[in-house]
């Protein structure tokens, strides 16, 4: 039977790969502090949606709006209280949790196709309130944020002329604490991105724990079927709320993470193709995995960045070996998908990804493992036997 | 009173809208079980294949005129688009009548990406779940929309009506109100009619041929029709192609109601599902009716007495939500939408 | 006083009467047979006792508490399983943990908020689920995956994960419908273990008439919605109106 890797043992090398980050990533030239926060918060997005999606099987198209609603709660309470990133992030949580259990609430009447298409819905509704209904809330177009002449009533020290920045308790984000030369790399050691990773680690020890509990099980018996979980005694409901919200705060918290990197809410964080992109990230991964969500969202994220840097130049420079007029051919052929042209290369991914490889990366390493160990013709042979 | 007669004519247009494509989301629904995320796709591409017939019109001849010269002193360009130089005043009907001309184009085109799309794509995911499907078809629904944008640009694209349902008819008249009260602009009269039509023709089609019948068949039971050895399949690649055909003439004919811009079908799609889901998953009618109401009702929101009336108890102007605002009161009150019926897709 | 009691419980759809003014008491410990030709009502009539469906007039009361009106999570957690025509199981999930499912049910209830608590650890659910697998034959098969189970094991499980609940009402929906002559005989024997070392009270919808007869204490007969007769089943057989309703088509 599956061996599985000891919960314990998965949980510290996460962990120690996580915190090594700065050190891993220096040879992919991924390694600069703003990526790297951008790969634990959308970590977290995605772990959190894996244990709505990949449990349950119930297909949200509204997750964005969670993390938009987390981003303009972190924005409030720095402009209110404090550039203390503490309570902004708690707030976040509470505050996209009880969005989720409202629409949760309503979306989770129907399943199937009908509650994707509640979300989307939604999530658009949101999107529109956040861009045009609530401007007094949201700052409409422009988005939320900061200013000079924002209370911020815990702040006493007040450095007039500049914004303040976002700390955790005195400790500045942004800040570089440790910039060591290693193998030839400059590594950069900041807060911000050890607060996200901290807070990503512990997102993955819940998701762990989550998986392993009866509640876990309860969830994944939804998915495979519902009709007998009703007649098992049962309520699914309220499993799929739970569910629901959880993933919700989950989503929240990485809004909040985003918030406390770049001090700015948008309701363009919101847009319904916002959505789809997470989706993408934990499919990607693979769904229903413990692992697969980090390892899509930092795929995803690690693509969008190098895809953007790559120009016309920089393709000609790689495509030089040939002829000019294949050289040409080449670049226009990659052109459309590289710089500007993310959503081309996201949505032909997306389709690619969904034919070919359903269960994933971690899906796709597993099956290059057994083949690789020949596992899967043994298997095979078993099978016949 | 007439205001409110103008409203419900300004909430048509876009109900139209709606309505088509909501029609043939359900078509593909009931029969193929997929809900296709690349329909707003379907609908863009239709309008892009009018503006690619009008800048194919408007190829030109270019001469230049020794005797007369342009503001820098050079002679001037003269330019004479081909259908002109060659068909006269026959080329100059071409370039006026550019829309309805593009219908004859959309239609076949429309029709092989429909079933193309089914063959080659969506018909690998019946078996697939449900969320699987959606998500290739939203893949290729942002493809789609980016090919767009790379081949026409992201801006707006300006197209001309006919001359003669340019300009406004003074429809007020008709119903007894005040000349000048209800003005509306004639093509959104035609693209309403045009609608009418269209949706009448898909339910005689449905209901009057024996196609049809097998169509309606299957929609209620694949399986039996399937056994009575009838091949289904075929018939629901075709009511694909019909689909995509009715998504694509639908956006080529709003190219006069609204400039066709790429994100136009993204934008109609998450309204077209609100639509399909209020008006009740499978059922044709649902849809259309549905479609017609949730235009009028946003239309009416966004008159300036409703926006005003809400300020003036402190609420923000809700015109962006309304639809998702009614929709989500219907489906709670009625959680199977309008006309839904039991049991549809609720596994 | 039976511990099923149901009372004129009429259901009408469109303009087809369904069930007409049905009445039946079921005995505690017995087995009950519910027999009838195609299309007599006796799936409705199940749905309706599972809250599947819901009755226009009568009343269904198990241990003097009344079903109708409530939820089928509702209903099981009163004591009632079913087992389905074609098996329901979690079939993505193994043996053991679709055993473990509707063990957590029956022990913590309909709705219990644990994420953290470790499955792995909880011995009493795992003793629990292992005994019934070893007592259904299942034991070797724990760590399979149950979708890849043959249709008599997934049956097996199905009742398994029926048992670990210690129902006190058992539904049958044609248990042996689609299976070979062995497997069927299993079944009765598997199903006569249950009830006399268990005790549980068994209602069984049923074609095969060799299922029925070897198995009921009592059984009852559907026709066109209405119970036409109720008896022991050696005087079910020579019932006259059974014999022109029902048994004059089928064989004996």
């Amino acid at each position: 039977m599956k061996k599985r890797m000891n919960d314990k043992l998965l949980i510290l090398i996460f962990s120690v790969v996580i915190l090594a980050f700065p050190l891993i990533l220096a040879p992919t030239g991924a390694a600069y502090p703003d990526l790297m926060q951008r790969f634990a918060i959308y970590g977290i997005f995605a772990i959190g949606f894996n244990i709505l999606f990949g449990l349950t099987g119930y297909l949200s198209f509204g997750h964005a709006a969670f993390l938009g609603v987390g981003s303009y709660a972190a924005m409030w309470m720095f402009k209110l209280l404090t550039m203390n990133i503490f309570p902004a992030l708690i707030l976040s949580v509470l505050i996209a949790g009880i969005f989720s259990l409202l629409i949760g609430f309503i979306s989770l009447r129907r399943s199937g196709i009908y509650f994707s298409i509640l979300t989307l819905a939604f999530a658009q509704m949101s999107y529109n309130l956040a861009y045009s209904v609530l401007t007094p809330l949201t700052n409409g177009e422009t988005g939320l944020q900061l200013r000079l002449d924002d209370p911020r009533v815990l702040d006493t020290v007040v450095d007039a002329g500049s914004l303040p920045s976002t700390n955790l308790f005195g400790l500045e984000m942004k800040h570089v604490f440790w910039n060591p030369e290693i193998l030839g790399y400059n590594l950069q050691f900041n807060y911000g991105f050890y607060v996200c990773a901290a807070l990503l680690i512990l997102s993955f020890y819940i998701s762990v724990k989550i998986f392993r509990s009866p509640f876990g099980m309860m969830l994944r018996a939804v998915k495979t079927n519902q009709t007998r979980l009703n007649y098992t005694g049962i309520s699914t409901r309220p499993y799929t709320l739970a569910a629901f919200v959880i993933s919700g705060m989950f989503a929240g918290l990485a809004g909040g993470l985003l918030a406390t990197m770049d001090p700015l809410a948008g309701a363009d964080r919101m847009q319904w193709t916002a959505s789809g992109e997470l989706v993408l990230m934990v499919v990607l991964g693979g769904s229903g995995t413990l692992i697969g969500p980090v390892l899509g969202a930092i795929f995803i994220r690690y693509f969008n960045s190098v895809l953007s840097q790559i120009n016309e130049f920089t393709l000609h420079a790689w495509f030089s070996f040939g002829p000019e007029w294949m050289t040409n051919l080449l670049v226009s052929i990659v052109d459309p998908f590289v710089g500007e042209g993310w959503e081309l290369t996201l949505g032909a991914l997306f389709m690619l990804v969904v034919t070919f490889l359903p269960g994933g990366l971690v899906d796709g390493g597993q099956r290059v493992g057994r083949w690789i160990t020949g596992a899967n013709r043994r298997a095979a042979k078993a099978r016949e036997a | 009173m007439d205001a409110i007669f103008l409203q419900i004519l300004n909430g048509l247009d876009k109900g139209s809208a709606y309505a088509l494509i909501a029609l043939g989301l359900t078509l593909i629904f009931g029969t193929l079980g997929v809900v296709n995320f690349a329909h707003g796709a379907l609908f863009m591409i239709g309008a892009f294949v009018a503006v690619t017939l009008s800048k194919v019109l408007a190829i030109s001849k270019v001469v230049l005129d020794p005797e007369r010269l342009d503001f820098l002193g050079n002679p001037a360009k003269i330019k004479t688009p081909y259908v002109i130089e060659w068909f006269g005043s026959f080329g100059e009907w071409m370039i006026d009548y550019t829309i309805p001309l593009s219908l004859l184009l959309t239609i076949p085109i429309m029709i092989i990406i429909g079933v193309v799309m089914e063959r080659g794509l969506i018909r690998h995911f019946y078996k697939r779940p449900h969320a699987d499907q959606i998500l290739v078809t939203f893949g290729l629904a942002i493809v789609l929309q980016e090919l767009i944008k790379i081949f026409f640009g992201s801006e707006a694209v300006p197209m001309q009506t006919p001359d003669t349902f340019t300009g406004a008819l003074d429809i007020g008249i008709w119903f007894g109100f005040n000349p000048g009260s209800v003005i509306y602009p004639y093509w959104r009269l035609v693209y309403f009619f045009f609608a009418a039509v269209v949706i009448g023709g898909v339910f005689s089609f449905l209901r009057f041929t024996t196609f049809g019948m097998v169509v309606r068949a299957g929609m209620a039971d694949r399986e039996t029709v399937g056994l009575l050895g009838i091949n289904i399949d075929k018939k629901f690649t075709i009511m694909f192609g019909v689909a995509a055909a009715v998504a694509g003439t639908a956006g080529a004919m709003y190219t006069g109601v609204n400039q066709p811009v790429f994100h136009m079908g993204m934008d109609f799609l998450v309204l077209s599902f609100v639509v399909v889901v209020v008006g009740g998953m499978g059922s044709l009618p649902g849809a259309v009716a549905a479609g017609f109401l949730l235009g009028v009702l946003e239309s009416f929101a966004s008159m300036p007495g409703v926006k005003n009336a809400f300020e003036a108890i402190g609420l923000p102007s809700i015109d962006q939500i309304i639809i998702y605002l009614v929709a989500v009161i219907i489906l709670l009150v009625r959680p199977r939408g309008l006309m839904g019926k039991v049991g549809v897709m609720e596994e | 006083m039976g511990i099923l009691e149901v009372q004129n419980v009429n259901k009408h759809f469109g303009g087809l009467h369904a069930l007409n003014n049905v009445n039946l008491s079921v005995e505690e410990g017995s087995i009950h047979a519910i027999i009838g030709p195609n299309g007599a009502g006796k799936s409705t009539f199940l749905n309706c006792l599972i809250g599947k469906l819901k009755p226009d007039t009568g009343s269904v009361m198990f241990q003097g508490k009344a079903v109708l009106g409530r939820k089928p999570h509702q209903i099981n957690q009163m004591g009632i399983s079913r087992v389905f025509q074609t098996p329901e199981i979690f079939a993505e999930l193994t043996v053991m943990e679709n055993v473990i499912i509707p063990c957590l049910a029956h022990r913590d209830g309909a709705f219990r908020l644990n994420p953290f608590k470790n499955l792995e650890k909880d011995r009493d659910i795992h003793e629990r689920a292992e005994t019934i697998l070893e007592d259904m034959g299942m034991k070797d098969k724990m760590d399979m995956h149950s979708g890849s189970l043959s249709r008599g094991d997934k049956r097996r499980l199905e009742m398994a994960m029926c048992l670990v609940q210690e129902p006190k009402l058992l539904l049958l929906d044609e248990p042996t419908a689609g299976m070979a002559r062995a497997d069927t005989n299993n079944t009765i024997d598997l199903l006569k273990h249950i009830s006399e070392t268990r005790g549980i009270t068994m209602v069984i919808i049923e074609h095969d008439m060799h299922v029925v007869f070897s198995l009921s204490h009592k059984i009852s007969v559907l026709a066109q919605g209405a119970i036409i007769a109720e008896d022991l089943p050696d005087k079910i057989k020579g019932h006259p109106k059974v014999r022109e309703a029902y048994l004059g088509e089928a064989e004996v």
